[in-house]
């Protein structure tokens, strides 16, 4: 049963993004919003992290929220996916289950 | 499909506010229904009728009330959440003895139980907060 982690907190901040890695399981999806977004730049501490997670996961990032922090997508990892509302819609139908790490 | 919304943040406070907002627009933009939005903890503040916000700045509260009034949703406040917090209806207010209430139009004050019977009788609950 798949499952949608809805990620709000900075990894810079917070450690419940990194919790939420070190809990998903294959298949699931990761979508970051709110301050969540600056987690989706590559070259920062965090960016492995998230990569080597990447191998299960399928992440995304809420395109409004990384824009509205002033971040291109033409810097997010490889493989991110910018959606938007419609699309961050879409992905809690696609789950069957969603988990706000709050 | 059927949607129950969580909002835990108050609004003003981060941005969960707004995102749980524009997160249930969409939902209803693509045809989904919203069984019940419950608001819990500090997201009681959502129903708030005395907000005042600076003139170009939006009004979260209000844009809930019309929200509900558009779509006619079901926009329930924690009643315990709520008491703590000083958000009170009529009834109430009435109850508590006090002369005036503060809660906008298109919410009720009900308690966890609803949240509960959101989460039976909808395919997916969101949860949104700080």
């Amino acid at each position: 049963m798949a499952m949608l982690h809805i990620v709000n907190k900075s990894p810079f901040e917070k450690v419940s993004f990194r919790s939420c890695l070190n809990h998903v399981s294959k298949g699931d999806s990761v979508l970051m919003i709110e301050d969540a977004a600056v987690g989706a730049i590559e070259g920062t501490s965090f960016s492995e992290k998230l990569k080597t997670a990447m191998g299960d996961v399928s992440v995304y990032v809420l395109g409004g929220d990384l824009a509205a922090r002033g971040l291109s997508e033409d810097r997010m990892i490889d493989g991110i996916k910018a959606v938007d509302y419609a699309g961050f819609v879409d992905l809690t139908v696609e789950n069957e289950t969603t988990q706000s790490w709050l | 499909m059927k949607f129950t919304i969580m909002i835990n943040e108050g609004p003003y406070q981060h941005q969960s506010a707004d995102s749980a907002l524009q997160f249930c627009r969409s939902l209803l933009a693509q045809g989904h229904e919203i069984f019940r939005v419950f608001f819990y903890h500090d997201g009681v503040n959502n129903g708030s009728s005395l907000s005042v916000p600076p003139a170009d700045d939006r009004l979260i509260q209000k844009e809930w009330s019309e929200l509900s009034k558009e779509h006619d949703l079901d926009l329930v406040i924690c009643i315990a959440a709520a008491q703590r917090r000083g958000l009170m209806d009529k009834d109430e207010a009435k109850r508590q003895g006090f002369e005036s209430n503060n809660m906008i139009e298109g919410f009720r004050i009900s308690g966890l139980g609803q949240l509960i019977e959101g989460g039976i009788e909808s395919d997916r609950t969101v949860v949104f907060g700080d």
